[in-house]
């Protein structure tokens, strides 16, 4: 019974935030309705067969794909460059470990105020330095660079985060086993690919799926202020259309069976992660 | 200390708010923030100062697109709003909405309110009357898209900012010699599908949509990819990729280039006045919308933007009664044209015009009757009295799409039509079905 009684809190939010409105959202995805709740017919599976016969849902995919991988591959890549330089510190590595913390402290809508401001084609400080270089600088109109801008402000405020599982876990790495090494020979880039990046899978691989989940969901605020998911549908990832369809067209039914879709992307990349990748973790 | 000031203020909030409560409260929710957010405010405390009865209270509920979604969440609820401000395109879904708004007509016939809908300029009430003649919501701010001329440009560019800029070929030839003069941006312009294919299809009374742009029924299809509308987009596009014409973005990101004095050109909102007057420190003038000469039947008359307020059902008579009062109030000459004049929308009412011009306002600030005077040139015909779309916003948002690709060079004016009527024809479908 005790067991149980502990367990009651976390079942009861579970049940109440993730099982309540998912269930809804899966019986919502039969049905087209009206915004205001009036009238309601049932379509059966008529939302998915719609949204899968949408070239422009499906090159969607391609675009969070593109997306994602790029969020999570400069984010951790940054991430584990800065906590290796941070970690062979010697003085004042404290100052420096809070500043590479800070950014993660600003929210996603106003880290993406603050790149769009940079990049303004008219009045942005880097957009007018490239302009000086001879570079035009539009991601108004250009697909790739609007693409790099908002993963660049996607990944600036999760490169600290990253830095931090990073850094705490090269710190747990025994010095003995590194010096030995450095004593039979081997020179940094060696000792870093056969002992440091081994031992340091597994908190790779927790910040991988934790990453791939953020670059999924929680970049919204970013598209929504940078680029609204333009120009043409560049930077239209899955979750942004979710809210474009339900919150600008209102077309709840099609909308709820989105999130179903992506409900089961998330699920069978992670089950993927586990089953594949987790398999070359050294715990 | 703080905790005293804090529960002082809590005890006079909650004195206040009995205080109020003898009053019916009318509740009014609205997306103007800033400068017309005051004024919308302003508009309340003069109806509030009117009579003792009805407290209107304005609350402000975040862009249209927000508004719109507040009330409707709101109904879901049961705690919708007395008045709802909704945007010209979302008119289309308040309609299909029967059991959630109550028509403005029959509101006031029945609180017995005295009211006269031919009161209001014909093609501002078409927007939002059935084809039987019955109003369904209030407008409230509408404007209409206008050139805005920097005349500065137009002297450094050898030009005569007199010249006649009346159609888009003598547009075409200034663009040329201020593109030679080394303008890094001759045009540019806001709203890009209310401008370039709404308005440009009623302007030159061609079809934006079949039956009569959705107004005679949900059967409709977009019809915006005809010869005018094609021929428009062509040239627009050759302008952008000869740098003539500079894309900003979707809504009016190019108004802080042409206030800042780059921007030769600008097709914008009558209601970018306010804006314009406070911030431009040039020479500026406002002229009617271009249209293309040889078109049979353009200029015909230009079309609304802006929005409408929707009365929603559920309240008890007496308080429709206050919401009678106040949309009358609302529309009165006086508050009308004060409207008109501090904000740049048109006045919704034939009277608060011919107020605003016996005040002498248009004397004193030429050009703010333009607008005025190319929406009611003409009787507006069944392709310029405005559009019934369903999802409208939301195919607002692939007409911008496809006319990025456009501006950006990656497809023709024509293909790229096609692929947004294709693809707007869809969202129209699934309206269809779901407000059978």
């Amino acid at each position: 019974m005790l067991p149980i009684l502990l367990l009651l809190p976390q079942i009861v939010i579970t049940a109440v935030f993730f099982f309540y409105p998912a269930g809804q959202a899966v019986w919502q995805s039969l049905f087209i309705p009206d915004p205001f709740g009036l009238k309601s017919q049932f379509v059966g599976l008529g939302n998915f067969e719609y949204l899968l016969g949408d070239p422009y849902y499906r090159a969607s995919f391609v675009t969070t794909a593109i997306f994602s991988g790029l969020v999570t591959l400069v984010s951790m890549g940054m991430a584990l460059y800065l906590a290796l330089l941070a970690d062979r510190l010697i003085k004042g590595a404290g100052t420096y470990r809070t500043l590479l913390i800070w950014p993660y402290a600003v929210a996603p809508a106003v880290a993406g105020v603050l790149w769009l401001f940079m990049f303004n084609t008219r009045v942005g400080v880097v957009s007018w330095y490239l302009g000086l270089l001879g570079y035009d600088w539009n991601h108004v109109l250009n697909e790739g660079e609007a693409m790099g801008l908002v993963v660049a402000a996607s990944s600036w405020g999760r490169v600290s985060y990253n830095f931090l599982f990073f850094l705490a876990g090269l710190q747990a790495i025994p010095r003995s086993v590194i010096e030995a090494a450095a004593i039979d020979g081997a020179h940094f880039w060696t000792r870093f690919r056969t002992i440091v990046f081994p031992l340091l899978s597994p908190t790779t691989f927790f910040l991988l799926v934790v990453n791939v989940v953020y670059a999924f969901f929680e970049t919204f605020g970013v598209i929504h202020t940078i680029t609204s998911g333009g120009p043409q549908q560049a930077t239209t990832i899955l979750v942004y259309k979710v809210y474009k369809d339900g919150f600008v067209g209102q077309d709840l039914g099609g909308s709820a069976a989105q999130s179903v879709i992506l409900l089961f992307v998330v699920g069978l990349l992670t089950i993927v992660q586990f089953k594949f990748i987790e398999r070359r973790v050294h715990y | 200390m703080q905790i005293k000031t804090f529960l002082g203020a809590m005890a006079s909030t909650a004195a206040l708010s009995t205080g109020a409560y003898a009053q019916t409260e009318i509740q009014w929710w609205h997306a103007h923030s800033g400068r017309l957010g005051e004024l919308v405010d302003e508009i309340a405390s003069g109806f509030n100062d009117t009579q003792s009865e009805y407290v209107v209270v304005p609350s402000h509920k975040g862009n249209y697109s927000e508004t719109l979604n507040a009330g409707i969440a709101a109904f879901r609820a049961g705690e919708q709003p007395h008045l709802l401000q909704v945007f010209e395109v979302g008119t289309a879904t308040m309609m299909a909405a029967q059991g959630a708004t109550k028509p403005v007509y029959a509101m006031m016939e029945e609180s017995g309110a005295e009211w006269d809908p031919d009161a209001y300029i014909g093609a501002v009430k078409g927007y939002y009357t059935t084809t039987d003649g019955e109003m369904l919501s209030m407008p409230f701010n509408s404007s209409t898209p206008v050139l805005w001329v920097n005349r500065d440009a137009f002297e450094a560019a050898g030009l005569d900012p007199d010249m006649d800029l009346s159609t888009w070929q003598q547009v075409g030839e200034a663009l040329d010699a201020l593109k030679q003069a080394g303008s890094t941006c001759p045009l540019t312009t806001a709203w890009q599908s209310w401008i370039h294919l709404e308005n440009l299809s009623a302007y030159h009374n061609v079809p934006f949509a079949t039956q009569e742009n959705g107004f005679a029924g949900l059967d409709t299809e977009l019809a915006l990819n005809g010869p005018v509308q094609v021929a428009h987009i062509e040239a627009m596009g050759q302008w952008a990729r000869d740098g003539k014409f500079i894309y900003n973005g979707r809504r009016n990101e190019g108004g802080a280039n042409f206030r800042a004095g780059e921007c030769a050109l600008f097709t914008e909102s009558s209601a970018g006045y306010a804006g314009i007057k406070s911030e431009a420190e040039f020479d500026f003038d406002v002229r009617p919308l271009p249209y293309w000469d040889g078109i049979d039947g353009a200029p015909q008359n230009t079309i609304i933007g802006g929005a409408s307020l929707w009365v929603m059902e559920g309240h008890d008579d007496a308080e429709y009664e206050g919401v009678a009062q106040f949309l009358n109030f609302l529309s009165s000459p006086e508050v009308q044209a004060k409207w008109h004049q501090d904000t740049g929308y048109l006045p919704v009412t034939v009277a608060a015009g011919e107020l605003t011009r016996e005040q002498g306002f248009y004397e004193a600030n030429p050009g703010t009757d333009i607008a005025v005077i190319q929406m009611t040139a003409n009787e507006p015909t069944a392709n310029s009295k405005g559009l019934r779309l369903g999802s409208f916003d939301q195919i607002r948002g692939i007409i911008d799409e496809e006319l990025e690709a456009v501006w950006a060079g990656d497809k023709d004016a024509q293909t790229a039509l096609d692929s947004a009527v294709e693809r707007g024809n869809q969202l129209l479908r699934r309206f269809q079905q779901a407000n059978q």
